[in-house]
């Protein structure tokens, strides 16, 4: 719009000047001052967020065509009204430039392979004629499928009847598993996602290995927030000063790596100074007189060797967390996978909690309800049952715990010989490998044994640069999805519908999924045309209404009780159906049946472990080609100790290579000269520095951590894979 | 002074400075890529490991002693109804002397010519809505409301907790306060 020339404005509006006071009069005009309105509201389609995986419910507002803004659904438990910022920026998603657009094939002309624009039945034709060839040739169980995202539904069905149980995401092995372990082994319970913690009731809440606040789900940080704005004492142990810690009544910069013998510690001082709930651990646990025993030399002395932390603030923020029990929690947190020995290190953690008489109380953990749904059951008629169990790890490796499959270990089935049998074929939706299995140059190579590998995603990736074929997936904003019931403190049934119709020639994942099967012979799968069909018959096989969820986009249920003092019964699904001090099961697994503080390798002389966390505006390397959220934070930077940069020679915005112990170089990336971390680890946030120039914005903004995680540390429990163990040394880059 | 006092609280404590409330504004507002209207100042002092933060979602302070409006040479900075400090962008010219003027960097020029700032969100606060950084926001840090209503929300934070505002020794009076 151009602005009116100035003569004109005298004649325009008058309408609304009655409102304003005198003050508004001046010296030429007698036209009052406009109410400055930018009429941004539009038409409010409710549905679900998928900038992160939490899934807020949302309203967008469609004008014209065209989404104006996202706002929080007040109707929906997860964000009640309030959006966070990436989910506020969805828009720049949608609107993406670099979008994919049309599907994509590798093809060769004369020696020279490039991707041309093929129709979506070339594509889809060419994919299931090579997938019937792999089914054929080395069976079906030789596909994987790398799924992260809630659109991958579709797939996981598809690939299910088609023969394989090699499906698995990076949110597993690469982030929450060893967590999740942890917790089941000792009260008998994955957390999942949203994690059962009663925040807004805390009076005590401690963070050892959370950013929260930094990592930004929307609810949890709505009720951290909440719980900090009552007084509720904060506990961050982090070698960074995060922006909780900036919250915190004790800030403990612990050195990387000793976080178990903390945690062995602060039992030690609640055993010992009698501070912990006896009644809850007689009547609830197992095992409690062996770890007394145990933890009888683990005092804050001999974790002050380890961490580097002052015995006294070990005892004062036992003694603090102790003074709130039962409504004092220590945060599970989500990406758990560090040092290989996380599950116990979770363990800690999760016997910490019990100590604390936490589990299953008002202001700690509280147990989940769900409303239930009832399943599609074509799902399970059609297609195949697979002949061979999961191919995810090495020929003859155990890891005892945990039974979700691993995703580097599809990765690495894919070259020959490693696993029971080979992988031949990918199907990637949503992932981008390169960035989140460690190791790249291992994922590049073990693509080239493949027979076929499929990218579906919105937008390039490093990942699809690889695919034989690319499938330009719409985004959530313009596609149905399944139903989503979560479990979670108020259960809810949630539904994803299109706010606007698919832009280019991309389609909803159900689409592509639905018109892949048909050339499979599995059309059966999928006997409807449209998917509110689909949806419609299973709302109401749920008991649900489905005009009800298109209007809301979600329907709340009742949660049930959750804590013993809304007067349930604490039951465990541990062997021995208590909360389990002393663990049965990893003794004869031949694994610690006490957690056990092991050194870990520290970083050699002039080198710095490298650690990485989140930004508030992006997740992981999926939203730094996002404009919008890109006018906040476009590139990452190194996160160096100032005392250190002195002694380096570098400057605040100085741009450095960053280089670890293999050799890997990532950058150049700039130097953020700060107090706010140790002197023997950077920090990076994670997700930057891609090199795929078709992501026109993101493309050479900072660098790549993973592109530095070469090196991991097996978990022996769950086979994930801890990745804090590399070290870098800073070379500045003179331009 | 107007019967109504419109200010902004911002609880220090409780904001992680996500952005949520400066994307939430640009996206209401349709504020052109590469300009905001709020901002967020994170301020660490101390050094390791004695070390304290603020962090402010800040914005145009909405002064009741407003520089930027004495100083507007045509009428186009004006000061409306509940003490909201607006542009009329039909008079601006884009001399910039607000600019100058405001001790809080809170203007920008718009790519149309003319200066562009907060403004309460006055076409929702009209409405009976919250202005949308503060409906957005998901630490519910930000409060909106009227000073001289002693019931209201911002009114009661500010009997009840230590506040401050950015620059006392101005003199202009902001109407957006800070709890510490």
């Amino acid at each position: 719009m151009k602005r009116r020339e100035f003569l004109q404005v005298a004649g325009g509006t008058a309408a609304g000047g009655a409102l304003f006071s005198g003050l508004t009069t001046n010296w030429w005009g007698i036209d009052a001052d406009p109410i400055p309105d930018p009429k941004t509201d539009g038409k409010i389609v409710p549905s679900f967020c998928e900038l992160c995986f939490w899934k807020c419910g949302i309203n967008a507002h469609v004008k014209d065509g065209k989404v104006t803004k996202i706002v929080g659904s007040p109707d929906h438990p997860l964000s009640r009204g309030k959006l966070c910022p990436r989910g506020t920026g969805g828009m720049g998603l949608l609107y993406d430039p670099d979008r994919l657009k049309k599907p994509l094939m590798r093809k060769e002309v004369d020696g020279k392979q490039s991707f041309q624009e093929v129709s979506w039945d070339e594509a889809l034709g060419f994919i299931a004629k090579k997938m019937k060839k792999v089914a054929k040739e080395h069976g079906p169980e030789s596909l994987a499928l790398f799924s992260h995202g809630f659109g991958g539904s579709w797939f996981k069905s598809v690939i299910k009847a088609y023969g394989s149980p090699n499906i698995g995401a990076p949110s597993w092995a690469q982030c929450k598993g060893p967590r999740d372990v942890g917790f089941d082994l000792t009260v008998g319970s994955y957390l999942g996602s949203p994690e059962p913690i009663d925040m807004p009731n805390a009076r005590c809440i401690t963070l050892i290995g959370s950013h929260l606040g930094e990592n930004m789900h929307n609810t949890q940080v709505q009720d951290f927030a909440e719980a900090v704005g009552r007084g509720a004492d904060i506990i961050v142990v982090d070698p960074r000063y995060s922006v909780a810690a900036g919250k915190a009544k004790h800030w403990l910069p612990i050195k990387p790596g000793t976080d178990t013998a903390l945690l062995l510690a602060w039992m030690h001082v609640l055993i010992k100074e009698g501070l912990f709930d006896r009644d809850y651990i007689t009547k609830y646990a197992i095992g409690l007189d062996k770890l007394t025993k145990y933890l009888a030399d683990k005092t804050p002395e001999w974790a002050f060797t380890k961490t580097g932390l002052e015995p006294e603030l070990i005892r004062a923020s036992a003694r603090t967390m102790a003074a709130a029990r039962p409504a004092s929690i220590i945060h599970p947190g989500r990406h758990a996978t560090w040092y290989g020995n996380d599950a116990d290190r979770m363990r800690a953690v999760a016997m910490l909690n019990a100590l604390l008489g936490s589990w299953g109380r008002r202001g700690g953990y509280y147990l989940k309800s769900k409303m239930p749904l009832a399943k599609y059951k074509l799902h399970e008629k059609v297609g195949r049952k697979p002949n061979r169990p999961v191919a995810d790890r090495a020929k003859g490796a155990v890891y005892p715990f945990g039974g979700v499959n691993l995703a580097h270990g599809f990765r690495d089935a894919s070259f020959p010989g490693y696993a029971e049998y080979d992988i031949k074929a990918w199907i990637v939706y949503g992932t981008n490998l390169m960035q989140c299995l460690p190791d790249r140059k291992k994922t590049e190579e073990a693509v080239q044994h493949l027979d076929l590998m499929v990218a579906i995603d919105v937008l390039p990736a490093e990942i699809t640069g690889w695919a034989d074929v690319i499938l330009p997936e719409c985004t959530y904003l313009e596609r149905h999805d399944d139903l989503w019931a979560a479990a979670y403190s108020e259960p809810f049934v949630a539904m994803r519908q299109p706010v606007v119709k698919p832009m280019y020639d991309s389609k909803p994942g159900w689409w592509i999924a639905k018109e892949l099967a048909k050339r499979l012979d599995l059309g059966g799968l999928f006997p409807w045309t449209n998917p509110e069909e689909y949806l419609r018959e299973r709302a109401s096989a749920s008991g649900l209404s489905f005009d009800e969820l298109k209007a809301k986009g979600v329907i709340r249920g009742k949660g049930d009780p959750g804590t013993i003092e809304d007067g349930i019964e604490l039951s465990f699904g541990t062997p021995s159906g208590k909360i389990e001090l002393y663990s049965q099961q990893m003794e004869e697994a031949g694994l610690d049946p006490i957690p056990v503080y092991r050194a870990v390798p520290e970083p050699p002389p002039g080198s710095f472990r490298l650690l990485f966390g989140r930004s508030p505006v992006h997740t992981f390397g999926r939203t730094t080609n996002n404009r919008m959220l890109g006018e906040i934070k476009a590139e990452n930077e190194v996160w160096v100790n100032a005392r250190v940069a002195k002694e380096l020679g570098l400057q605040h915005g100085s741009r450095v290579m960053v280089e670890n112990q293999d050799g890997k170089k990532a950058g150049p990336i700039k130097v953020k000269v700060t107090q706010r971390i140790r002197h023997d680890c950077v920090y990076m946030i994670h997700g930057f520095g891609h090199d795929n120039k078709k992501l026109r914005f993101a493309y050479g903004k900072g660098a790549s951590d993973s592109d530095l995680v070469s090196k991991v540390a097996i978990d022996p429990a769950v086979g994930s894979t801890g990745m804090n163990v590399n070290f870098v040394t800073l070379e500045e880059v003179m331009s | 002074m107007s019967a109504i006092r419109y200010a902004m609280v911002v609880d220090t404590r409780r904001c992680v400075g996500c952005n949520a409330c400066v994307l939430a504004c640009k996206s209401e507002n349709d504020v052109p890529e590469g300009y905001c209207r709020d901002w967020i100042v994170e301020e660490v002092r101390g050094s390791f490991p004695n070390l304290t933060a603020e962090i402010r979602s800040e914005r145009c302070n909405h002064c009741s002693n407003a520089p930027c409006v004495t100083n507007c040479p045509t009428g186009a900075s004006h000061i409306a109804d509940g003490g909201i400090v607006l542009v009329n962008d039909e008079k601006c010219t884009g001399c910039k002397a607000c600019m100058a003027a405001c001790p809080y960097d809170a203007r920008y020029v718009h790519p149309e010519g003319y200066v562009d700032k907060c403004t309460f969100c006055i076409h929702r606060v009209k409405d009976g809505k919250d202005p949308a950084c503060v409906s957005i926001c998901p630490t519910s840090t930000l409060h909106f409301g009227d000073l001289n209503d002693s019931q209201s929300d911002v009114s009661q934070l500010l009997q009840s907790r230590k506040s401050k505002v950015k620059g006392p020794e101005t003199g202009c009076d902001p109407n957006l306060f800070f709890l510490t």
